[in-house]
């Protein structure tokens, strides 16, 4: 194995031992944090992958935003932050049986794509986030999505001091 | 080693390594008195009352999500300000267009009051 | 033949050698001296919190009117070594029911916080950690580990008056970070690229500062309130609620929060002479290299003496008003900097470098100009309003 594949596993094991620790955990807040080293876990593995922006932007918006603000939910709506006690339910054997079937489908599923395991055209390099802006903002692109997404996240906003406002009177 | 990161990846392991060794080394050089006084959680010099809980304000909620919506924003505006220049000048106002309309959502949560600091 | 004016340049050409010479190939050389400066520079950013602490009692205690350290050493040089033997001998208290694991990472996490700025700033034309296709966001995402950190320093502590000032801090600190995100996007704008050495190399001519000095004041003070310092100091000022969300935190921990925040604080005036003061440009750095570095630091000092200046000059801020001056100030003012810079920079392109320059400027000033027209009618209705509230007497003014 050379030494990326070495560097991927590991990380991918860190992340996957992180997510199981998140919903196993008895202890919501150490949950959450297991949660945000998954999440850096994935910025990793996009660094791997020399995807810097992508990397980047995982933990500014992942960690920085999302994080801090599932923190807070937590926060507002628990109010004993210690042992949760036992989280497992008496029929899990179950859902597991389900999440593994699902994985194998999705796993035959990508498998059989065509451009599985097929060696990757070239990367961009230093010009990727030019090609990602160009790609934003071009009429033949994706410039409509990105007003779109504009206007979702005023809705978004909206949405959510609305709700927060009625709780609050 | 090809791949910039690889040499972030170390930086940021130094950058850990360094203080925890600066940690362990003071754990070794300090004195180790555990007492149940100095272990006591500090209220002031009084007795701990109650449970080490806190009324969680509203409000921080309403600032942490504008926070994120804002930081998503400026996350997308980072690659159209890295291409707007090579771009035909529609594309500036593409942009400007985006950062606009989320003008207008600070201004409707300004509005609501929900940005006033109870 | 050593060029002592390309001083990193040719030490590291030095070193590669010797590396190759002792059987590495060429990019395997590369590679480990790459890893090498990644090693050393966390270190050579620890080691500067020294001078720095120093430097910058002195410096407050001048603008106080005293003297500062003055009796460890000559001029109380010896001063921050002796509280360092002092920190590093405390007892490790850890509080009764506080989380161990958590409580002893957070200090870590908030000074890797600081310390993973520094591999991205380049210090000369060929003198830095990495150059990153996208540095500026790199800094912004390491600079959530602080955030994170001060959130994990007051859950972890077991207090509920660490726990509050937490999550007070951590409110002014991702409220602050908006406006200084959306600074950070100026440079970027200005000069079409997103790693920092592209930035530096656009300022050739003219710094940033010139070309837009609303989004330098922007970044100084967004900078600032992100590092909690003051006049934004109000959560761990001494006399205030029990200092806030390191109150359980002593010895070589506290000392991580506290070195934390002095270099994060210089950190940032490196920053801001990066992205606005052009870095390490300056004369002659195109026949002896090396001098960049000087004009970094000189630079990076320089804004880091205006926020030690207006630490000691501004009064404290309550933390309603630090946030509405947030909110309804700061990030309006960058929401609609970032479209004016943008259509004048793209509309102006074919033009001149004076004529851009000077276009933006005059941008910068309109919008200066219309934020001060409308505090200024504000605050005047504001007061007749005050006025006549306390009666026709006083209105009659």
């Amino acid at each position: 194995m050379t030494i990326p594949q070495v560097i991927f596993v590991v990380i991918a094991a860190v992340v996957l031992v992180s997510a199981v620790r998140v919903v196993a955990s008895r202890n919501i807040v150490h949950a959450a944090l297991w949660l945000i080293l998954s999440l850096f876990g994935v910025a990793a593995l996009f660094a791997v992958l020399e995807a810097g922006f992508m990397a980047v932007v995982q933990v500014v918006i992942y960690v920085g935003a999302i994080a801090t603000l599932i923190i807070f939910a937590i926060m507002l709506t628990r109010r004993e932050m210690r042992e949760g006690g036992l989280q497992t339910h008496r029929w899990w054997p179950l859902p597991a049986l389900l999440a593994m079937a699902l994985f194998a489908g999705l796993a035959w599923l990508l498998g059989s794509l065509p451009g599985t395991g097929a060696t990757p055209p070239a990367l961009a390099g230093d010009d990727s986030v030019l090609l990602l802006g160009q790609a934003l903002l071009s009429p033949e692109h994706y410039v409509l999505p990105f007003e779109v997404a504009s206007v979702l996240l005023l809705a978004a906003l909206v949405g959510a001091i609305v709700i927060a406002g009625d709780s609050r009177k | 080693m090809d791949n910039a990161w690889a040499v972030v990846g170390i930086f940021m392991i130094v950058a850990i390594v360094l203080p925890v060794a600066a940690l362990i080394m003071a754990r070794l050089l300090g004195p180790k008195k555990p007492s149940p006084i100095k272990q006591q959680t500090y209220e002031c010099g009084v007795e701990t009352v109650g449970e080490s809980w806190v009324q969680f304000k509203a409000q921080y909620y309403v600032y942490a999500l504008a926070f994120v919506v804002f930081e998503v924003e400026v996350v997308f505006l980072f690659p159209w300000a890295r291409a707007y220049g090579q771009l035909p000048f529609f594309a500036t106002l593409e942009g400007a267009l985006f950062i606009l309309i989320l003008a207008v959502g600070l201004l409707y949560v300004w509005r609501k009051g929900a940005l006033e600091w109870q | 033949m050593v060029n002592l004016g390309d001083f990193f340049y040719t030490l590291g050409m030095w070193l590669q050698g010797l590396l190759m010479r002792a059987g590495l190939s060429e990019s395997a050389a590369r590679g480990v001296f790459s890893a090498l400066v990644a090693a050393l520079l966390p270190l050579l950013a620890l080691l500067t919190a020294v001078p720095l602490i120093w430097l910058e009692r002195k410096w407050i205690a001048r603008l106080q009117d005293r003297m500062g350290p003055n009796r460890v050493g000559p001029f109380g040089l010896f001063q921050v070594f002796a509280d360092m033997i002092k920190i590093f001998t405390k007892e490790d208290i850890t509080p009764l029911g506080a989380d161990r694991i958590v409580f002893a990472l957070a200090p870590v996490l908030a000074v890797a916080g600081v310390v993973g700025l520094w591999a991205v700033i380049p210090f000369a034309a060929n003198a830095f950690g990495v150059d990153l296709n996208v540095g500026v966001l790199y800094l912004v995402a390491v600079g959530t580990l602080s955030t994170l950190a001060i959130m994990l320093a007051g859950w972890s502590a077991n207090n509920k008056y660490a726990l509050l000032g937490a999550y007070r801090t951590v409110a002014q600190m991702i409220s602050y970070e908006v406006p200084l995100v959306l600074s950070l996007l100026v440079p970027v704008l200005l000069s079409g690229s997103l790693g920092l050495n592209g930035i530096v190399a656009a300022q050739r001519e003219v710094w940033f500062v010139f070309s837009a000095p609303l989004a330098a004041l922007l970044f100084l003070i967004s900078s600032q309130a992100e590092v909690s310092r003051a006049p934004f100091d109000l959560l761990e000022a001494e006399s205030e609620i029990v200092a806030g969300f390191n109150i359980e935190y002593s010895g070589m921990k506290f000392g991580f929060f506290f070195v934390g925040e002095f270099l994060h604080s210089f950190t940032m005036g490196l920053l801001g002479a990066t992205l606005f003061l052009g870095g390490w440009t300056g004369p002659g750095v195109d026949a002896y290299p090396a001098l960049g570095a000087v004009y970094l630091i000189l630079k990076g000092t320089f804004v880091y003496f205006i926020f030690v200046w207006a630490r000691a000059t501004f009064p404290r801020i309550r933390i309603d008003q630090m946030l509405d001056f947030n909110w309804k100030l700061l990030t309006p003012l960058g929401l609609f900097l970032i479209p004016l810079l943008a259509v004048v920079n793209r509309g102006l392109s074919e033009s001149s470098l004076w004529l851009r320059n000077a276009a933006l400027l005059g941008a910068n000033v309109f919008l200066a100009a219309l934020v001060l027209i409308i505090l200024g009618t504000r605050g005047r209705s504001a007061r007749m309003r005050a006025a006549s509230a306390a009666g026709p007497a006083a209105s009659r003014r």
